[in-house]
């Protein structure tokens, strides 16, 4: 199988390219020229060609909570969303803290999943930060980092033994920043909203205070760690420093958290909870800071799929999170390219390359010669309104249903096939 | 305000002599004025009733209290919430003596379908057991839906367009007339 | 009158006029209770349900005497919030009520936000009864009639509310309404009982009780839940009386004329002194009266508005 798109806005961060061009696939990989009459030719005039975006933090609920979401449908909606890689959560049910889940994980994507999946492994076993998992293990079935997001790790020494012993793997521990003292029973950002609609708070300082922790068990270990979903002000100050003290730190956010405040929750929507809670503009102003001056390195979807049943409940039973796979990309376009926070090149760096480097993939977030052929192809005239019914994901609980969008992935090619497509939809 | 060419069916002297009609025939048939107690149906029946109050004092020529209370139907009525645009502002009612054992002489400006006083019928039923309930009006304009009947009536003009009372109290003129 | 709307959720809802047509809504239900039959038919045959998932007798108590003196027919239902994590969903508990036609729902409920899920899922008109530590507005109301019926005014009056503010919905009810009708609102009360950005409701933060009681014209003394002292909000139940108990000496700074209220159930001797709790000054048997018809009032208002939507609805079709 060999593609060749023709004069194709090739925008590479891997190699700060931006150039109108072709790109020839042969055999899964980027060429330099195809060795016969290409079998499919595809017309990329008015289209931008970016590397394959990788999400390096989603939840594909498989195995244990298939009804809200399966490798097979959580990898179309990823598909979908212009995403090729995207790297799971270990709280599935069991969660991925042996060999074998990993490995089922792997075998299930390999059969049914229409992008990369890469597993990430628990820290602790079953992620309750009491001993820690058999990290070298899991680094052999297959795990791309490790976290027991969802949870954090309370305990300083085990998260200092953490860093230190997967520091022999070269992964990065992901840190869930969160105080559970300070954010306990809370269900939304701590402030003026919380008052007046009668939920318990979650301050800004349970994540500070936890990022600060680590950061420190970072300098104490040299360890590699990467915070998960930053959502403070302080967070991205913090990072921000560590940063300028050399330290092996980075950090993701996610597109709610510089899209939306917790004015947001007023109507007792759940599809506004999730944690990190939405904060306040101030913060929303500071991750677009911390964006834009490099201080956060990653932006992920934190694409948590839940039930209708699940969501549909009293704010404080409802279960935290919100999917994120077929938004990524336009929030990303629309709230921080065409807002100039960011450069179109350096938003896609976020998603791409910048990723790839900290979880040392070979072969992907670029388009340069030798590459994996993950690519995905953008229209940034395309408007669309995101539209519940036309969801792949098998959960719908997203906040953004109804919102109108001018930008999005209009063709994913994972490993040199193409997986989506805007016309044919996926392709098998 | 009434239209320049309204049609007139009382004007503030015939309001007079209708009142003072209205009061000789209740005392006709009233002989004990200690047993009479007067209620007024908001709004105009309210104004109306004190007027009649008055009226049969002067008939009688005596000084006396005579019981007067006010009465607002609004939470007896069956056509809660069909009243147009609004929901009619509740009233005060205030009846300030023991009904018991007085002949009620009940006071309205216009008797038209009869549900209104089957309505403060009810409401004075809530208070006790009058020893008699006596309709005044001081015009009938005829058309009832229910089996209902003024005792004593000023003035009987039958017509299946509104009529509507106006009393200086109020409306800073007594004028009865056809309105639309 | 500007009354339209097919719920009562909270107060933060409602604008000033509103609030002004409740309040003048309430005196002729009040004058029903003077009668030897305390009953209007205002609203027979509709059926209104007490859905309770939190134990309270007077709210619960007072609904109810309030609808049956409307002539509706009452239903309560007293549920556990444990058996509905485990079980019936709370929106299936109401889409049951209203396959069984109920036209009112008044729901009581410890999580914050249960009565919009109700609204937001059903036809039935829905009345806040309180709901975590969201909004209490009937309380508010009442609150509000029974100053305004002892003051003759609200606008302009100084108003003390006593404890702890952080977990209370009726605080956050009086707040919402009182301001709305122009009083100045203090709060007093240890630090962690009282959110700081609640200054931005327009309310005076104090943590001195003698300073905070000094001129006012209300004193409304909220319930002190003891669980609060397990969370280490404040020491101990000494400590709390000894700093915020309103009692006769404190009161000799307020204004000679001030009005003592309380929501009920009192901790006589923790939050109020027995003395301040039985003295001339204190409205709070009035407040229950009160409670009665202004919820009347609600009902009333609500019910006569939903007719009306239902006909327009028709009318349109």
């Amino acid at each position: 199988m060999s593609i060749q798109i023709k004069n194709i806005r090739v925008v590479d961060p891997s190699n700060k390219t931006d150039k109108v061009g072709d790109i020839f696939i042969e055999n899964g990989e980027i060429v330099s020229k195809l060795s016969g009459t290409p079998d499919k030719v595809i017309d990329g005039k008015n289209k931008t060609a970016v590397p394959g975006l990788i999400d390096i933090h989603s939840h594909l609920r498989e195995p244990g909570q298939e009804e809200k979401e399966t490798i097979a449908t959580g990898t179309r909606s990823a598909c979908k969303g212009g995403i090729t890689t995207v790297f799971c959560m270990p709280n599935t049910k069991p969660v991925t803290d042996n060999a074998p889940s990993v490995e089922y994980i792997l075998m299930k994507s390999q059969k049914e999943g229409k992008v990369n999946v890469f597993p990430i492994g628990c820290i602790t076993k079953n992620s309750q930060g009491q001993e820690l998992a058999e990290i070298g293990i899991l680094k052999k079935a297959g795990i791309v980092a490790v976290s027991d997001d969802g949870v954090p790790v309370s305990n300083s020494q085990i998260m200092r033994r953490a860093l230190e012993y997967t520091k022999m793997f070269s992964i990065p521990v992901i840190a869930h920043c969160e105080d559970k003292e300070l954010s306990k029973n809370g269900v939304m950002n701590a402030g003026k909203n919380s008052m007046i609609l009668g939920l318990r708070g979650i301050p800004n300082q349970s994540e500070d205070v936890m990022v600060a922790r680590d950061i420190m068990l970072a300098e104490l270990t040299s360890g590699r760690l990467h915070i998960a979903h930053v959502s403070t002000a302080g967070s991205v100050e913090l990072v921000r420093q560590a940063k300028k003290k050399g330290l092996n730190v980075t950090c993701e956010t996610c597109p709610h958290y510089f899209t939306l405040t917790d004015d947001a929750v007023k109507t007792y929507d759940t599809n506004y909870k999730m944690n990190p809670p939405l904060r306040r503009q101030k913060d929303v102003d500071a991750v677009k800071e911390g964006l834009a001056d490099g201080t956060i390195d990653c932006i992920a979807t934190d694409h948590a799929p839940h039930t209708f049943e699940d969501k549909n409940k009293e704010f404080d039973l409802a279960p935290f999170g919100i999917i994120g796979f077929e938004t990524l990309l336009s929030l990303v376009l629309n709230e921080l390219v065409d807002k100039k926070v960011l450069s179109f090149q350096d938003a896609i760096a976020k998603m791409t390359v910048n990723p790839a480097k900290i979880f040392s993939l070979e072969k992907r977030g670029s388009l340069a010669v030798g590459s994996i052929a993950d690519i995905t192809i953008i229209d940034t005239e395309y408007s669309y309104e995101y539209k519940k019914e036309n969801i792949l994901s098998k959960s719908k609980n997203s906040p953004f249903i109804g919102r109108k969008f001018k930008g999005g992935a209009v063709m994913t090619i994972v490993g040199g096939k193409i997986a989506w497509s805007q016309k044919d939809g996926i392709i098998n | 305000m009434a239209e320049k060419n309204k049609k007139i069916i009382a004007d503030s002297n015939k309001i007079q002599l209708l009142i003072n009609k209205l009061a000789k025939d209740i005392l006709e048939k009233n002989i004990d004025i200690s047993e009479i107690a007067v209620v007024g149906i908001q709004t105009r029946g309210v104004y109306l009733a004190k007027r009649l109050l008055k009226e049969l004092l002067a008939v009688k020529n005596i000084n006396m209290e005579i019981p007067f209370g006010i009465l607002d139907i609004t939470l007896y009525r069956d056509d809660l919430g069909e009243m147009g645009a609004d929901i009619p502002t509740i009233k005060d009612t205030n009846i300030p003596f023991d009904i018991n054992a007085k002949n009620i002489i009940l006071v309205d400006d216009v008797l038209y379908t009869g549900r209104t006083i089957r309505c403060a019928l009810d409401v004075l039923k809530d208070y006790g057991r009058p020893k008699s309930i006596q309709l005044a009006v001081l015009i009938d304009r005829g058309y009832r839906e229910l089996p209902i009947q003024a005792n004593f009536t000023g003035l009987s003009y039958h017509t299946k367009e509104q009529v509507c009372v106006e009393l200086s109290e109020v409306d800073g003129q007594d004028v009865a007339y056809i309105c639309d | 009158m500007p009354f339209n709307r097919k719920d009562l959720l909270g107060l933060e809802d409602l604008d000033k006029k509103e609030i002004q047509t409740i309040i003048d809504s309430v005196k002729p239900f009040k004058s029903l209770f003077t009668r030897s039959i305390k009953k209007a038919p205002a609203l027979i045959g509709k059926t209104v349900v007490n859905l309770f998932y939190e134990p309270s007798t007077r709210t619960r108590t007072s609904f109810e005497i309030a609808a049956k003196r409307l002539s509706a027919d009452v239903v309560n239902i007293a549920t556990a919030t444990s058996s509905v994590v485990k079980g019936e969903s709370l929106i299936d508990t109401g889409k049951t009520l209203e396959a069984m036609k109920a036209d009112i729902i008044i729901i009581r409920h410890s999580l914050a936000g249960t009565p919009e899920i109700l609204a937001k899922n059903l036809n039935a008109s829905i009345i806040n009864a309180g709901d975590g530590f969201h909004e209490h507005p009937t309380q508010g109301l009442l609150d509000l009639y029974t100053i305004y019926e002892k003051k003759k005014k609200i606008e302009g009056l100084k108003i003390l509310l006593v404890g702890d503010i952080l977990h209370s919905r009726v605080a956050k009810s009086n707040i919402w309404a009182l301001t709305k009708m122009g009083a100045k609102l203090r709060v007093v009360g240890p630090p962690t009982l009282i959110p700081k950005n609640i200054t931005d409701l327009g309310v005076e933060i104090f943590y001195d009780l003698d300073k905070a009681i000094k001129g006012v014209d209300v004193v409304n003394i909220l319930r002190i839940q003891m669980e609060r002292q397990q969370e280490n909000l404040f020491p101990s139940v000494h400590e709390y009386v000894e700093l915020y108990q309103v009692t006769s000496e404190r009161l000799a700074n307020a204004k000679p004329d001030v009005l003592i209220m309380h929501p009920g159930p009192m901790n006589r001797g923790i939050e109020i002194s027995s003395s301040v709790a039985d003295s001339p000054s204190a409205v709070i048997n009035e407040q229950v009266t009160n409670g009665i018809a202004v919820r009347m009032a609600v009902l009333y208002l609500l019910a006569a508005a939903r007719i009306k939507q239902g006909k327009k609805h028709v009318n349109s079709n």
